[in-house]
């Protein structure tokens, strides 16, 4: 995986690293007392436990029925092993509503991040590599931008919406989400750094036009840029909750995250539905752990490039 | 030679949609906070109309004293929570770093998977972790001897911090260790020859060298705590202790959609944004100010 992208290790050494040479512990580790390995291994383990305990919990419970959820020890296996009866209950509930919240959820986070990209990609390498008037407005203004929090515009923009009739919409919630400032910033850092101006003018000189460099040559070398933005504004997107939350009031537009809260929200009055949100908790859980596990090291990489220039 | 319209055609995209669903929304925001809803007649039968109100608005949410508690709920929570969970980012990064411990790849991906979880659904697992009777922990505790409530009024506040934390401090963990990781080597090799142990590398080379990273992740943990919203609002049908105006964005949530005062809500965003902008820039004063006395 790691030999994929176009070898420039001078500007990203920390992308290039492969687990094995993770740390430095070829040089560092040479000679490492085995006790001193034995506690810290086992203080990570126990740090680990606690970041584990929430997600074994609810794998767990997600086998047991209504009954043995609250009459057995959560720790443990109990009362039967029904799975595959629960999950096809949360599957099926209220004609099938919990698919229809993930699908929303995946347009929500997958048209909108890759819109938000492209957009984001487009405007940063505009600001690294053109000389223009407005150029430290423009900045000025998307850093101001980030600073302020979402929530502070989502109320605004719910009245905004509403004057013009989109609220209530997929458009509502897909709008807002096409807007990463913070893709902008690392694009732009990053074309900085991987778009030669040399190439972009030998490209000038046999006329290709300026959009086209853009697309033929510049985002190429942008490749890893992209998906650290992509995976940052899917995730994003996909925990976004006070934005759907004052937008959406059809059941049938909510996202994973509004769904399942309608769900918990209903204990109260119907113990059942302690079920369905365990087993939909777990669903909601799984696709989102895999990704961040497989794409690990695109985090990493975006990460170096803002904090390092940060 | 280049072409003038050339990075406004490519940023063209971009703006249009920061202009509209950033810049504009904040100006109504500042807009809507200088005006108050006028009702003619004894029930406002006689329509309602927008009038300019000064700094009305700002007054009575300064002055309100909900409000001002939930300021100080948020500067308490923040002091306490963002403190720990950086230090606690910190030592996992130099521990997972150190290259002393076995398996830095399985801890750092579980550390970093709780940030992948949204905090709705983070807050759900926690809440089936403290409900009495759903819980083992409160189940284990009992059997020896100690009864929590961790949805009691007092205590709450800190199971919403436990949450945070837990879905926070991998995502810092990891902008530290990538800091870690572009400080040269030949710094190392220096300090072996000069005979420095383990203390002593933490301290003078990889504490000063991370501050950067250490800064930002202060400051988006500031923001992130101003922001707080959703998991005190998902609590809230289970702790008394949660009012529905606990946090500075939940008040102007109420205040915008449950209790129909506009000017109120949007005074009360337009102070949380300020706050932020504020506590931002001491920080980074406070960053650059460090930086010349060294």
């Amino acid at each position: 995986m790691s030999t994929t992208t176009s070898p420039r290790p001078a500007q990203k050494p920390a992308k290039r690293r492969t687990p094995a040479e993770d740390g430095r512990s070829g040089s560092r580790s040479a000679g490492r007392n085995p006790a001193v390995t034995i506690i810290v291994t086992a203080i990570l383990a126990i740090v680990a436990i606690y970041f584990l305990v929430p997600v074994y919990w609810v794998i767990v419970n997600a086998t047991k029925s209504t009954d043995a959820l609250f009459g057995t020890n959560g720790f443990w296996f109990g009362g039967g092993f029904q799975l595959f009866e629960n999950l096809g209950n949360v599957l099926t509930a209220n004609g099938g509503i919990f698919p229809r919240w993930a699908l929303n959820s995946l347009i929500y986070s997958g048209l909108g991040s890759a819109l938000a990209t492209y957009f984001a990609v487009a405007a940063g390498y505009a600001l690294a590599k053109y000389d223009f008037r407005g150029k430290k407005l423009v900045y000025a203004m998307v850093l101001g931008g980030v600073l302020v929090p979402g929530t502070a515009t989502a109320l605004p923009l719910f009245f905004l919406f509403s004057s013009v009739g989109l609220t209530n919409s997929y458009w509502s919630v897909l709008i807002p989400s096409l807007v990463s400032p913070f893709g902008l910033f690392l694009s732009s850092i990053y074309a900085n750094a991987a778009v030669p101006d040399e190439v972009l003018e030998a490209g000038r000189i046999d006329g290709v036009g300026e959009i086209a460099l853009f697309h033929r040559i510049a985002l190429p070398q942008l490749v890893p840029a992209i998906v650290t933005v992509l995976l940052f504004q899917f995730v994003g997107i996909w925990n976004n909750y006070f934005l759907p939350l004052v937008m959406l009031a059809d059941e049938k537009l909510y996202p994973i995250t509004l769904g399942l809260d309608n769900w918990r929200a209903q204990t109260d009055r119907l113990p059942e539905f302690y079920q369905l949100t365990v087993g939909g908790a777990l669903l909601s859980v799984i696709p989102l752990a895999i990704l961040i596990l497989v794409l690990q090291r695109f985090w990493r990489g975006g990460l170096t490039e803002g904090s390092v220039k940060g | 030679m280049r072409s003038k319209t050339a990075p406004w055609i490519l940023m063209a995209p971009f703006l249009v949609l920061f202009l509209g669903t950033v810049v504009v929304p904040i100006i109504m925001a500042v807009g809507y906070s200088f005006t108050t809803v006028e009702r003619s007649g004894l029930l406002g039968e006689d329509g309602v109309k927008s009038v300019f109100a000064g700094f009305e608005n700002y007054a009575a949410a300064l002055s309100n004293a909900n409000f001002i508690a939930s300021i100080g709920r948020m500067i308490l929570f923040g002091v306490v929570q963002v403190t720990v969970m950086i230090v606690a980012a910190t030592v996992l990064a130099l521990l997972l770093e150190s290259a002393s411990a076995k398996w830095p790849g399985f801890f750092r991906s579980t550390y970093f998977l709780p940030y992948g979880i949204p905090g709705v659904i983070a807050t759900i697992l926690w809440s089936f972790l403290y409900i009495p009777g759903l819980s083992p922990i409160v189940d284990t505790l009992g059997i020896i001897g100690i009864d929590v409530d961790f949805l009691a009024p007092g205590v709450v506040l800190w199971s919403i911090a436990n949450i945070v934390t837990w879905t926070y401090t991998g995502y810092n963990m990891l902008i530290i260790i990538a800091q870690l990781k572009a400080i040269p080597g030949e710094l190392y090799e220096a300090a072996r020859i000069d005979g420095a142990g383990t203390f002593r590398v933490v301290k003078d080379i990889q504490l000063p060298l991370i501050r950067p990273a250490l800064m930002l992740t202060i400051i988006f943990s500031i923001i992130g705590t101003l922001q707080l919203f959703a998991e005190p609002r998902l609590l809230q049908t289970m702790s008394a202790g949660i009012t529905s105006e606990y946090t500075p964005n939940m008040s102007a949530y109420a205040y915008a959609f449950q209790y129909n005062e506009i000017g109120m809500a949007a005074a009360q965003a337009v102070i949380i944004a300020v706050s932020a902008f504020v506590l931002s820039a001491v920080a980074l004063g406070i960053s650059q100010w460090m930086e010349k006395r060294r």
